[in-house]
């Protein structure tokens, strides 16, 4: 009989469920739940974009495209990123298209980390950095970062984990769970520790368009940077695309290449509807992306008014669409807090320890959800704080 | 302050509390603002958009084009004022093209709507020619799409 223990190398039987898919899992089994969970818009894609990728089909236009993807695609890409970002990133040889901002990462450091090589991972952070260092056989080097500095990583952060082994610097910034985001001057500090290595850097910016008051700014944009950084984008969050699964790398030609023969061999290339309704949202799309901006800033300010007079305090978050209170103080655990929340008063939010040890006595709420259902959430955790507070 | 009409005209429930927190102004002056825009006619109305053919009231509706004899010195105005008394129509619109005035006119069973246009609305003398198209169906309205609301099928993705 087979022996599922010694098949199953030992690397990926340990590699550990993520934390959010565990809550996940108690979630899906309950019923009358008001979640404030998911890590995705609650936007349709706008017709427009769906439009385009109809249209593709109607055209009988259900090949593969080049690996790299459409060039029409990677040129409105280099057109956005000019555009917003002022980066200038060569279509031909510059730019991949993805499967999501997930094969993004998973190529990125798979072309950059031996086995061997550390890799840093400011934290709290999106869950999958860690692991895919490990089935690359890197290192993952956990930096847990401070809610004084509103989740900013700082230089002396920085410092007190670079070795000569160090390959590979993780940038999540605008940060899923946190909210925070890094300015100019900030990565200004961060570039100055890098610049006279030979550290690359993984500028996961997904959340690139969501940020609030401040224009965001990419690491690549600074002097010596880009020539290191892989920035990691997509169409998820800005264009409300989630299912789209399409995402993109930009990177200076010869990591491009190495990013390329793997994505070639493990993915071929990026969905070709997709692709096509890529175009028209890079083309037309910009007022899209400010009108669902608009009301998630609406949110984020309506929520951080509830969780200021349920009496949680908490950072006022700069992008992407959480807010990350603190929650201890109770005698109970991040896990525990979100645990009793659920079962006592229906309402789920994500523990911070999903997003890394450093998470504990944080939560994740996501505001990707309609004012009512944030209105009702916010009620349940008023009566959940309440009854906490309770002298016994 | 445009930002408060276009969200109330989106979800007139929301409470001046509510604007005020999502759009980080203070309470008291989107109250005002509120207020002035009531005073000043800006906030016609608020009220619920209905799926009637959710329940079991028996309606009808029927889009009315009108063709109109203007009035000297008052142009439609005239006609406009004297249709707005009649209940039975909800919409009077002024239309550029073929014919002058549109109307949108509800009633209990088809036969109502017939008996007011033949009874009340052709004989008007300024009123020249009527022509009557009964909804079949209504799918969108206000920029509200009618269906039954959908769930949350958003997958739980470890996001």
């Amino acid at each position: 009989m087979i022996n599922y223990n010694t098949l199953i190398p030992e690397h990926v039987r340990t590699l550990p469920a993520s934390g959010i898919r565990k809550f996940f899992d108690l979630l899906d089994n309950m019923k009358d739940v008001t979640a404030l969970t998911v890590g995705q818009p609650d936007f349709i894609t706008p017709w427009h974009i769906r439009e385009a990728a109809i249209e593709s089909l109607e055209r009988g236009k259900t090949y593969y495209t080049s690996n790299a993807g459409l060039i029409e695609a990677r040129r409105e890409i280099a057109r956005y990123m000019k555009r917003r970002f002022d980066l200038t990133y060569a279509p031909e040889n510059e730019i991949l298209m993805t499967v999501g901002g997930s094969e993004a990462i998973d190529i990125a450091v798979r072309a950059l980390v031996a086995p061997g090589d550390e890799v840093i991972i400011p934290e709290p952070c999106f869950v999958c950095y860690a692991p895919i260092v490990t089935l690359a056989g890197g290192i993952p080097i956990h930096l847990p970062l401070s809610a004084k500095n509103k989740f900013k990583l700082t230089p002396e952060e920085l410092s007190s984990v670079l070795t000569d082994k160090t390959k590979l610097l993780i940038l999540p910034f605008p940060n899923n769970p946190t909210g925070a985001i890094m300015e100019k001057e900030e990565l200004e500090a961060i570039a100055a520790l890098v610049r006279d290595t030979n550290i690359a850097i993984l500028s996961d910016e997904i959340y690139a368009e969501l940020t609030y008051g401040k224009a965001h700014t990419s690491i690549a944009s600074i002097e010596g940077m880009r020539e290191r950084t892989v920035i990691v984008g997509g169409f998820s969050k800005a264009y409300a695309m989630t299912g789209w699964r399409l995402g993109y790398t930009l990177a200076p030609q010869a990591i491009t290449s190495g990013m390329y023969k793997i994505h070639q061999y493990a993915i071929m290339c990026a969905p070709t509807q997709s692709q096509f309704a890529a175009i028209e949202a890079l083309k037309n799309g910009d007022a899209d992306i400010e009108e669902m901006k608009a009301e998630y800033d609406r949110r984020r300010h309506y929520i951080l008014k509830g969780l200021a007079e349920i009496g949680l305090e908490c950072f006022a978050p700069e992008g992407a669409f959480y807010v990350f209170p603190k929650i201890a103080g109770f005698g109970l655990s991040s896990e525990e807090f979100c645990e009793k929340l659920l079962y006592e008063h229906r309402v789920a939010i994500v523990p911070g320890t999903a997003f890394g040890d450093c998470g504990e006595g944080f939560a994740r709420i996501s505001y990707a959800y309609s004012v009512p259902h944030i209105t009702k959430a916010l009620e349940g955790i008023a009566d959940f704080v309440k009854t906490l507070r309770k002298p016994l | 302050m445009e930002t408060i009409l276009k969200l109330l005209e989106n979800d007139s429930r929301l409470t001046a509390a509510e604007l005020a927190s999502m759009l980080n102004l203070d309470e008291d002056s989107v109250r005002a603002a509120i207020a002035e825009y009531e005073k000043n006619g800006t906030i016609v109305a608020y009220k619920a958009l209905i799926d009637w053919d959710k329940t079991d009231r028996e309606i009808v509706s029927a889009v009315i084009e009108l063709k109109v004899t203007p009035q000297r010195d008052r142009g439609f105005d005239k006609i406009a004022e004297k249709l707005l008394n009649y209940p039975e129509i909800t919409s009077i619109c002024l239309m550029s093209g073929s014919y002058d005035i549109q109307l949108i006119i509800e009633g209990k069973t088809l036969r109502e709507v017939a008996q007011f246009v033949a009874m009340k609305l052709a004989p008007m003398e300024c009123i020249t020619a009527t022509s009557t198209s009964f909804v079949l169906k209504k799918y969108k309205d206000k920029g509200v799409i009618y269906q039954t609301p959908e769930e949350d099928e958003r997958g739980s993705c470890p996001v």
